[in-house]
Order: structure tokens, then sequence, then C-alpha cells
């Protein structure tokens, strides 16, 4: 990334830092998010426009809620459809506010993220809806992420908000007792945005390279509100190690380079020392978590620079562990991939045989990927050629399958 | 804000409201849950229905009135009842709905209660 465009990034994201706090204060009173992001639209487009250029104001709070009475001051002296839309509570609010703008504003933040991932609001629209209250985001930028067209985006949040409102959902941080049951879909939202960001291509282009930094923003948030949290941690450190391999991802062509053949001199030493720091931090709690044990073993890839190789024993014990929580197919797959790179390609087809017929595997791209290198490392080339084709077909990241489709044609 | 509780129960838990050696422990889990509602003072009314069994449903089509036997829709779980709550937020409507008996074999639906339109109030 340029200097320009890290100069124009980091602006952006102190406005939607700003933006995030004053629409949760504002929902958290009202319960009205749509109300609150249209007393603030003016002002935080205004933002986007004027940081990046004139550097990020001194009190950035103070600065978007100046912009936002004057729109409300403007909207009242015109008495035009803004009025009806940003309700008393929202002018009350900023009004007052802004007479104390020196004053500290409590972060309703974490509220309005448990808010979004509420077990009553739909699953399907949690990290959409995080994303753009918390964020600012648009539903065409959010959509693309997610490959859904903007204007069915756009009718999810809207739904989601009304739901919010008039179904009364409480803007609160849950109890001790109900954090567990609560921050899993919070944390599983977060990391999904991050998910939809991880196949980008890259470049300078925000709107291409995902939203890997949005959601690193929101982990980082969630790491500091709740700093008991030691999942919370631990999805932060999951989501900084597989960030600090993004440069190492492609070659210089844009070709797509595998874990193991990628340059280790390109990963980003400060990302991976955060997480490494934050991992142990984590683990003090003592308590298993999905999101721990997954950086634990992103934690093991980044050692073989150091120890010169992979540490396949540490990989398996905690693919176990994770596979006994929670056997999904992605854990699955990943647990017979390591068995493969461990030198065993029976055991790795044993394994995979055993989801054959699962519901969904026949189309998961990683399993025919697996498949087919466990295959061609059993001699098996006709069946490992036909299951490079089917992973290639099932594909969404070019550069992924134009690496598959080159080991099909390499496997003779 | 006012929720109703749609109180869905499945065939084999209705039966168990009249058989006489079940019927004790059906009514027993019902009373105590009502009995938990009105000393947290949040319930405002509240009737359990007779089975489906006794359902007439009528729909008026082409201007023909048609009456037909049997519930609105012939799904597992059925409408045993409901009841209206008047609490702060979902969060607690959803507490409420949880202690149902019904929860655990049938299902609870919750929702708010229309506020009277503007020009209504009152």
């Amino acid at each position: 990334m340029s200097e320009a465009a890290a100069s124009r990034r980091a602006a952006e994201l102190a406005a939607r830092a700003s933006y995030g706090r004053l629409v949760a204060l504002l929902a958290a009173r009202t319960r009205d998010i749509a109300a609150a992001e249209d007393a603030l639209a003016d002002a935080f487009a205004a933002a986007l426009r004027h940081w990046p250029q004139r550097g990020v104001p001194a009190n950035p709070d103070a600065w978007l809620m100046t912009a936002a009475k004057r729109t409300l001051l403007n909207a009242a002296r015109h008495d035009n459809m803004r009025t009806a839309a940003s309700g008393e509570v929202e002018r009350r609010t900023i009004n007052r506010l802004s007479d104390t703008e020196q004053a500290m504003i409590p972060d309703e933040r974490l509220k309005l993220l448990f808010v979004c991932a509420h077990p009553a609001i739909d699953a399907a629209a949690r990290t959409p809806l995080m994303l753009q209250t918390v964020l600012g985001l648009d539903a065409a930028r959010i959509g693309a992420a997610f490959l859904i067209a903007p204007a069915t985006m756009g009718q999810r949040l809207v739904r989601a908000k009304a739901k919010i409102r008039d179904a009364g959902l409480r803007f609160t941080v849950p109890e001790p007792e109900a954090m567990p049951e609560r921050l899993g879909p919070v944390l599983d939202a977060v990391y999904a945005a991050y998910g939809a960001g991880w196949d980008g291509l890259g470049g300078d282009d925000a709107a291409v390279n995902g939203l890997g930094e949005e959601a690193i923003f929101l982990g980082r948030l969630l790491a500091e509100l709740l700093p008991d949290a030691p999942e919370a941690k631990g999805l932060l450190a999951l989501m900084l190690y597989c960030e600090a391999r993004r440069e190492a991802r492609r070659d210089l062509s844009g070709r797509f380079v595998p874990l193991a053949d990628q340059d280790a001199r390109l990963w980003s030493a400060p990302m991976i020392a955060e997480a490494e720091r934050l991992l142990t931090a984590a683990s003090r709690a003592g308590q298993f978590g999905r999101y721990q044990c997954e950086a634990a073993i992103q934690s093991v890839h980044v050692q073989r620079p150091i120890e010169g190789s992979v540490n396949h024993r540490a990989l398996l014990t905690l693919y176990d562990l994770l596979a006994a929580h929670a056997p999904t197919a992605g854990i699955l797959v990943a647990r017979a991939a390591t068995l493969l790179q461990a030198g065993d390609p029976a055991a790795a087809l044993a394994a995979l045989d055993t989801l054959t017929g699962q519901e969904r595997i026949a189309t998961y791209q990683p399993y025919w990927a697996t498949r087919a290198h466990a295959l061609r490392a059993t001699g098996a080339t006709a069946a490992a050629r036909n299951a490079f084709h089917k992973a290639a077909g099932l594909a969404t990241d070019p550069a992924i399958r134009a690496w598959l489709l080159a080991e099909a044609a390499g496997t003779a | 804000m006012q929720y109703m509780l749609l109180l869905n129960e499945t065939a084999e838990e209705y039966g168990r409201s009249n058989d006489p050696e079940q019927a004790p422990l059906y009514w027993g889990a019902w009373n105590a849950y009502i009995g938990a509602l009105r000393e947290a003072g949040v319930i405002i009314n509240g009737d359990g229905l007779l089975g489906p069994h006794t359902a007439t449903t009528v729909r008026i089509r082409d201007g023909q009135r048609l009456v037909q036997d049997g519930p609105f829709a012939d799904t597992k779980e059925q409408l045993g009842g409901y009841f209206v709550i008047e609490v702060a937020d979902l969060d607690a409507a959803l507490e409420w709905a949880a202690r149902a008996p019904c929860a655990a074999n049938g299902s609870v639906e919750v929702r708010p209660v229309m506020p009277p339109p503007p020009g209504m109030a009152g």
C-alpha cells in the first residue's frame, strides 16, 4: 500500500471509529439505528471527504458532532425531509453533547455489537449489520464482499434495523453468566467479515480488497472493550496471524502461493508478534476456545522459519482438540490436510473418506483440493486429476482456481 | 412494551393434559409458570385454548364463505394458548418465553403487540 493510500485508510478508520461511537450512543438511547445513522449521515460523509486530505482533527468525535449539529439545524430551518427522519431524541442528544465537546463520550459500541449479533436477528444479517452500524460501510460495499446484490443487502439491513427498533431488543452488555452464549455470535460475525475479505485480490482498491482491515478493527474493539474474554483475544490473534501472511499469498504475477511454499520473509513480523502476545495473554485464563485453538494452529505455522520445519504433531493435537469441540467440515478437512503434510496420505484419505456423503461436502472446495493432493501422493494420478478439476470448478478465487488447474495439469 | 407469547404445543403434549396419569404433572408445570408470571406482575392477560380438533377455519373467497374443519395449517405444533405480558424489552420477553412448559417440546413465538395507531391512543 502506498503512503498516501495508507494515510487515507488511517483517516477513514478514524472517521469510522468516531461515527460508530456516535451511532452507538444515539441508538442505545432510542433503539432506532436507522434514525441515528440518518442524523449522522451528512457529517460522516463530510468526514470521509475532508479528513484524508486535511488530516484527522484533534477531537474527531467533537468534529463529527459539530457537523451533525449544523446539519440538524439546517434541516430544522428548511423543515425538509431530514427533520422527519432525524428524531427529536437524536436532535436533543446531539445538541446536548456538542455543548460539552470536551467531555468523554461513553463508548456504547459494545452494546451495539451485541444487538447486531443478537440471537433474535437473522444470522445472515448480523455481520452486515455490524459493518454498517459500527463502521458506516454502505450496502453496496458489504454486498460486494458477500457476493450479494446491493439492493438485497440493503433490504436485509433495513429489515434487521426495523426488528431491533420495533421488537424492542435490549442494548446491553450481557451479564457474565450469559456472556459465553452471547459472545459466540458476536465473534463469529466479526470472523465472517474477515472471511469475506480474505479472498480479495489485493491492491489499493478497498472495494476489491475485502473487509480484512475492518474486521480487524472490530476484533481490536472487542478485545479492548472485553479485556476478560480470552476468546476475543483469540479471534484477534487468529485474524492477525492470517493478515500477517497476506502479502505472501500471491507471487509477483498474482498467482496463489500455498502456505507451505510461502516466503516467510514476506510475513509481517509486527503482526505476528502482536498475535503471539495476544494468544499468550488469552491462554492465561485457562479456558478452551475455538478461536484460541485456531490461533494456536496459526502460531505453529509461523514457527516454520524459526524451527526449519512445521511441527505436524502439534498441529494434529490442536486439530483433534478443535474437532472434539466442533467437528465441522472445515476443521476435519484441515486435519486431513495435516495428516497428508505429515507424510501419511493413506491416513489423510481415510479421514476424508469418513466425510464423503456428508451434506455439502460434495461442493466443498477444500475437501476436493485436499483429496486431490492425497490421491496424488498415493499414486492414484487419474483420480487425483479428477479431484483437482472438481476443486477448480468449485473455487471462487480466480488465483486459487488457476493454481488448482495448474496442479491438475502437472499431475501425470 | 407489550408482547404476546404464542404457545405452540405438540399433539403428544396436548394429549398429556387429558391423560389421568400425566395431567397432574402437565397442569402442575403450567400452574407454576402462570404463578411466576403473576408474581412478577408482568401478565396482562392470557388464555389456554381447547385442542386443535375443536378448531374451525373460515375464509371468504370470491364472496363465498368457506368453512373448514380444523386449524389454519396442519402443522406438527398447534397454538395451545397465549399470554400478553408487559416487560421492558424483547430480551425480557424471551426469558419468559423460555420458561413456558411448552418451550421444551413445542415452541413459543414472541411478537410485540402493535401500539395503537396515531390518533387512536387513549
